[in-house]
């Protein structure tokens, strides 16, 4: 890449051979007819798509698929293998698809490998096995089987709204073709043959498309900061340091479908003018890394990323940038300190880094989703796009829904949408018909919704006005056995580690709020007065420490870092109260507060309580039931934890 | 020495490098050696023209980085959200128990380290723990000791 051209090519400008909208050479010389194939459109034999996400790996797909190749070669089957990502259903997985000739894709539900066999066999035959079938693809043209529901009437599917993880799951992230074969690349190549980086940046405006990483800021509006620089050198850096614990979309995104991303870089970086793009991932997410080199290379392969993309003069060039592992990192200029190879710390705002930021040049910062969602905006137009959505808030968000939730995985819905809808329907509710609590959402800087206001819309504004934000899309559901103030305390834990140091109110006052948390879930059997005290002193000034941390702080870590304490405080002030006062935790989570005793009905006398306790308070003869010394007992819970006949009860 | 020629071999892969390429460097010392020794830091310090102490500085800024050599099999415990409201924190405690090794340390026998990790990503499945990059989904603190077990047959295999 040569440093010296000083000037955008503008989409007008261009004089080389524009590919036509309907005719001239196909992107990526893939002729229409070969696309059908590559889409899998027509099969001439048996199609067989394992999800081999991280969540699908984690749930044992890599045997899975292992046990399918040798099965099939057994057999002495011609059929193809495909390894898909993911597509959402996490606590389905491992997931197999298997489609065959002239018939619809089905989806199989929790095939490992000791069931992957027999599978293949009956299917294969042309049979379908009674359990187990989560539902069959809509493949036009193809003979659907009868009485097998459409996966899209699935309810875990049916309320969303599925843009940018259309192909998750569907597609083989690693084949380009495939992603061309669904339409990639094509907004690309419009906007490089039609539209002026100006043009971009105004429709991106129009579509009313926001950052998804948290703050949501008008993406459109930023892109246009960094338009005007005059500076010859402007970078974009997409963070997919996805630091907030609970929260994988963007995970999920890049290994699932990486070109989309990379299309809308590099739309973003013709936006505003930017010739360098990074990659800002996790090391912690190492498919991903895999996944995205393999699509950089691919795409580069093709003409789609290098120098003179498709022939327009306009060069990109991207490098992928390993996180090291730090939640600070996500803030923007942390982020920028980290790739300049310093210690990731927040400097004070002004200069933006739209202004001043990546070795002092303008930078645009967008995460993996909003980015992810450029493509769609591009193709769909601006009026399409900020169709859906509510007033302020436009297009979809994606959620990743774990904890306590009868279906967990990556969720897509239109903006809009009520939380009763995401965690009830789509997620089917608690699990084992325990009582739902709270929802946690925005993770460290977010906070948490309750029973009474579930029916609250995802929005940017309406989140925050019950204490909450949308943050990057994390949403941790919780039942009547989760402590919140153990919830808010391991938030503070995190926050407090995690904290940079830089500024003081961060720094200490995270870490006086811990302690604060710590002396109310802490037993009082070596507490003496002065302790507390300590204890009702710290309660009185919680909420004014709070408020100094959030107006006093650096950066977002910072002045976000008391909400989830403030947020629990609100909406569960009588958990703190019966810990405060009581000296109970009613969900019995906090370990110091509660009595064990052993239940001498269940208790058959094994003895691995007694080993197991550090201080030798159980007593009991070999196989009679044993008992607590409560004097002694000093609450670690291990006799709970290692009981093979729940012989153990707390209060 | 072999440990050395890794060192040398990262380095000479960035030539007339900048400061910008500090932690890619560190991050491919860290996985070719296991941790970073001490005198990585000081000649990925001299390679860069920058002082130890500024190496040093950042390494130990970022999680990622370990100062001490890791176990045969190296554990990372997730205690993520999703992770935490569903126990992670017992699963946790019984491999500390297991073990008889806190968050950090590695076991006399050098077969496991432990490390606990803000997330793994895997929060649809968990909790979660890896070993060696192999992911065990939907961990209970009793199914740790049998995990585990499985591990020092392995090595115990191996050696034979």
């Amino acid at each position: 890449m040569s440093a010296t051209s000083p000037t955008m090519t503008t989409g007008a400008a261009v004089d080389l051979e524009m590919p036509g909208a309907t005719a001239g050479a196909p992107l990526g010389g893939l002729a229409p007819e070969d696309m059908a194939a590559v889409r899998r459109d027509t099969l001439t034999r048996p199609a067989i798509y394992v999800g081999t996400g991280t969540c699908g790996l984690g749930a044992g797909a890599g045997r899975t698929l292992e046990k399918a190749r040798a099965h099939l070669t057994e057999s002495g089957v011609e059929a193809d293998l495909v390894e898909v990502g993911c597509i959402g259903l996490c606590s389905a997985e491992p997931l197999v698809d298997i489609q065959m000739p002239g018939r619809t894709r089905v989806s199989f539900s929790e095939v490992t490998d000791k069931k992957i066999g027999g599978l293949l066999d009956q299917v294969l035959a042309g049979d379908l096995p009674a359990e187990g079938v989560l539902g069959q693809h809509r493949n036009g043209g193809q003979e659907p089987y009868p009485d097998v529901p459409f996966l899209d009437e699935h309810p875990f599917f049916r309320p969303q709204t599925r843009w940018v993880l259309a192909n998750c799951g569907v597609i083989d992230p690693e084949q380009i073709d495939e992603y061309l074969a669904r339409g990639g690349y094509s907004a690309l190549e419009r906007v490089l043959a039609s539209h002026t980086p100006d043009e971009v940046c105004t429709i991106v405006e129009a579509s009313g498309l926001r950052g998804r990483g948290g703050g949501g800021f008008p993406t459109g509006k930023k892109w246009r900061f960094a338009l005007r620089g005059e500076d010859d050198e402007k970078y974009l850096i997409c963070n997919a340091d996805e630091g907030d614990p609970g929260a994988f979309m963007d995970r999920a995104v890049i290994e699932g479908d990486p070109h989309r991303l990379l299309e809308g870089m590099a739309i973003a970086a013709y936006g505003i003018g930017a010739r360098k793009a990074y990659v800002y991932i996790r090391a912690e997410y190492p498919l991903a890394i895999d996944r995205l080199e393999t699509a950089i290379a691919q795409a580069g392969a093709r003409g789609l990323l290098g120098t003179d993309i498709l022939g327009s003069g306009f060069d990109l060039e991207l490098v992928i940038k390993k996180g090291a592992g730090a939640f600070v990192c996500g803030e923007e200029t942390a982020l920028i300190a980290s790739i300049e190879g310093r210690r990731g710390m927040p400097r004070p705002r002004p200069p933006f880094p739209a202004v001043s930021g990546l070795f002092g040049k303008p930078t645009i910062i967008n995460n993996v989703e909003t980015l992810s969602n450029v493509p769609g905006v591009l193709s769909r137009g601006a009026a399409a796009f900020s169709a859906l959505g509510t007033e302020g808030s436009k297009g979809t968000k994606v959620f990743a829904l774990s904890g306590k939730v009868e279906r967990t995985g990556l969720v897509e819905v239109a903006m809009g949408t009520t939380m009763r809808q995401i965690i009830f329907d789509i997620g089917g509710g608690t699990r084992n018909g325990k009582a739902y609590k709270a929802a946690q959402i925005g993770g460290p800087s977010g906070g948490c919704i309750p029973e009474s206001h579930l029916d609250i819309q995802v929005d940017y504004e309406s989140l925050k006005e019950v204490g909450a934000m949308m943050g990057s899309g994390g949403l941790v559901v919780m039942d009547e056995d989760t402590c919140m103030v153990d919830v808010a305390k391991f938030f503070m834990q995190f926050i407090q580690s995690e904290s940079c140091g830089k500024c003081i109110p961060c720094r200490e006052g995270t870490r006086r709020m811990l302690e604060i948390l710590e002396r109310i879930t802490s037993g009082r059997r070596e507490e003496e007065r002065h302790d507390t005290l300590h204890r009702f002193k710290g309660v009185m000034y919680m909420e004014r420490l709070a408020s100094v941390i959030r107006d006093a702080s650096l950066c977002g870590l910072g002045q976000t870092a008391p909400n989830p304490v403030l947020s629990t405080l609100r909406w569960f002030r009588d958990e703190y109260e019966a810990h405060i006062f009581e000296r109970r935790c009613p969900a019995h989570v906090c370990n110091e507060l509660l009595t064990f005793e052993i239940d001498a009905e269940k208790c058959k006398g094994c003895g691995l309580c007694a080993k197991q306790c550090p201080v030798d308070a159980i007593m009991g003869a070999k196989k009679s039931p044993h008992y607590i010394i409560q004097e002694k007992c000093i609450s670690c819970g291990n006799c709970l934890s290692v009981c093979n006949f729940d012989a153990v009860t707390v209060n | 020495m072999a440990v050395s020629d890794d060192i040398g071999r990262i380095v000479e892969n960035h030539p007339g490098a900048g400061r910008d390429s500090l932690i890619g460097i560190l991050q491919e010392v860290q996985e070719a050696e296991g941790y970073v020794s001490r005198d990585a830091v000081a000649r990925i310090g001299q390679h860069l023209g920058l002082a130890s102490s500024k190496v040093y500085g950042v390494a130990t800024f970022y999680n990622q980085f370990r100062f001490n050599p890791p176990g045969k099999f190296h554990i990372q415990v997730c205690r993520g959200t999703a992770c935490h409201v569903l126990g992670s924190k017992e699963v946790l405690d019984a491999v500390c128990r297991e073990l008889e090794i806190a968050p950090g340390q590695t076991t006399r026998d050098g077969l496991f380290s432990l490390e606990v990790v803000a997330c793994i990503g895997a929060c649809g499945q968990a909790p979660v723990i890896s070993i060696n990059g192999e992911f065990h989904a939907k961990v209970a603190p009793k199914k740790v000791a049998r995990v585990l077990a499985q591990y020092r047959k392995e090595a115990d295999n191996e050696r034979d």
